[in-house]
């Protein structure tokens, strides 16, 4: 980094930036989570039968999970590049803020992993059965639910960095805290597929995105940090 | 203040106030839990609508309410650890997850046990255990994460308490908005056809060893608490002053 420290906006849009291109170079990082979650969701008809009014019933429990499960796999990978080659110490000791940088990360691996997942759900929910009236509303709480997946999974993955197979215990930490974008986001698309108003639950997904909007980055910083005043520990 | 949180604070002057504590601790939960145990197991009358098996509530409901008491305590202890750096608070801290775990796990198998003759099956997605299933959920998360960073002695290292502390804290942060998006579930899945455990007014010969039963297990917390914070203090502590003239006390 140059000795003048470079504006926020301008810092932000750096690591987004550098974030972005990175992640694009390879392409099973933002090809395998979509994959996984294709394949997930195509289990499940063949777990529980083909029935469509069983299929349609459970689709949005089955989409949230799945989804989960596939923005779970690339987070353990959040910051383990930068702390493999260092850059997460230059972070760690920059001028920028460092809940800041996280903010970029966060925006820069769900662009890379939560989007391309938003843009096909509509497709995966054809096949499962569910009405089309319904898409609009899964768009809407799919977007916002993994945007707090990425924010919450960022504590996660700077809690565990630099841990030998951290991807397991990233997953028993986040996961149950997890469970009110899944409530909300299942209860949204079930509620505009049986013809109800979904705005309750979207309202509140909304709400709780702009909560971890503005505290999750702090603690995943403060997360780093403590990772960080250690030796290595791996 | 700030001098006397660390005097009060320090681990050699902890550790003696624990040893002090501990036996009488011990022995006061011992004397309530007896106590409760057999008012409520043999002197209180049997529900006129539960019969005999309402009388786990004398286990389950303390065991409930110390689950989540146990967890704030922790929370509590792990924002004092990083906000004063009090290397006491984050031995407590790890010294209170297991017995918050056992309480939570108590609760989920005594609620299971209750289930059975008053609904039917083990298990009910029931808003209160589901929250409290996933409350042992968050409790193994915190012991799995300290786990993953002790050093290989097993003993915390400083950055795995750090780390630690601020999953607590996280974790309390979401607990109200778990617990209350598991009770919107419930009621959204699940219209009130179940008996709930909403006790109006209980009579006093039942409600006395409840109390009773609550506070011992709350002094059960304390004496345990006493005794996994010595052990953890003489183990972080291995290499301090005051741990060897302890040893070449105890060895002459």
């Amino acid at each position: 980094m140059s000795d003048e420290a470079p504006g926020l906006a301008s810092g932000f849009l750096r690591v987004l930036r550098r974030d972005l291109s990175i992640g694009c170079r390879s392409i099973g990082q933002w090809l395998n989570p979509l994959l996984f979650f294709v394949i997930v969701v195509s289990l499940f008809p063949l777990g529980v039968g083909p029935s469509p009014e069983r299929l349609a019933a459970i689709a949005p429990g089955v989409l949230w999970v799945s989804a989960l499960l596939a923005m779970l796999l690339s987070l353990d990978s959040l910051f383990e590049q930068d702390r493999a080659d260092g850059v997460l110490d230059q972070f760690v000791l920059g001028r920028l803020p460092l809940s800041l940088i996280v903010l970029a990360k966060v925006l820069a691996h769900w662009t890379l992993s939560g989007l391309p997942l938003l843009v096909l759900s509509p497709l995966l929910a054809i096949m499962l059965g569910l009405p089309a009236t319904a898409l609009g509303t899964l768009v809407l709480a799919l977007m916002s639910s993994t945007l707090i997946l990425s924010l919450l999974g960022a504590i996660g993955a700077a809690l565990t960095v630099g841990l030998n197979r951290s991807g397991v215990l990233l997953s028993l930490l986040i996961l149950p805290m997890t469970v009110p974008v899944l409530i909300f986001g299942t209860g949204a698309v079930s509620a505009s597929a049986e013809g109800y108003s979904a705005h309750a639950a979207l309202l509140l997904l909304a709400s709780m995105l702009m909560f971890a909007l503005s505290l999750a980055p702090l603690a995943a910083s403060a997360a780093l940090r403590a990772g960080a005043s250690a030796p290595d520990q791996s | 203040m700030f001098k006397w949180i660390h005097r009060f604070g320090s681990p050699p002057v902890v550790y003696r106030l624990c040893s002090l504590f501990s036996p009488w601790l011990g022995v006061a939960a011992a004397a309530c839990l007896l106590a409760g145990l057999w008012l409520g197991l043999v002197v209180a009358p049997p529900d006129y609508e539960q019969g005999e098996s309402y009388r786990i509530i004398y286990v389950h409901v303390p065991a409930a309410w110390m689950s989540m008491f146990v967890y704030v305590s922790m929370a509590v202890s792990s924002a004092v650890f990083l906000i004063w750096r009090l290397k006491v608070a984050d031995v407590a801290a790890a010294a209170m997850a297991p017995i918050g775990a056992a309480f939570t796990a108590v609760a989920l198998l005594t609620g299971s046990l209750w289930g059975k003759p008053m609904w039917g099956t083990w298990w009910v997605w029931d808003a209160r255990l589901t929250s409290e299933l996933l409350l042992l959920f968050l409790y193994l998360g915190y012991m799995a994460l300290r786990g993953a960073l002790a050093d290989p002695a097993g003993a915390s290292t400083s950055a795995g308490a750090r780390s630690a502390a601020i999953l607590a804290v996280v974790g309390i942060v979401n607990i109200p908005i778990i617990h209350y998006s598991v009770e919107w579930w419930n009621t959204l899945h699940q219209p009130s056809t179940i008996t709930r455990m909403d006790k109006p007014a209980m009579h006093i010969s039942m409600l006395r060893p409840l109390l009773l039963m609550a506070a011992g297990a709350q002094l059960l917390f304390f004496y345990n608490l006493t005794v996994r914070l010595r052990s953890g203090l003489l183990q972080r502590e291995a290499r301090a002053r005051w741990v060897r003239d302890l040893a070449d006390k105890h060895a002459t």
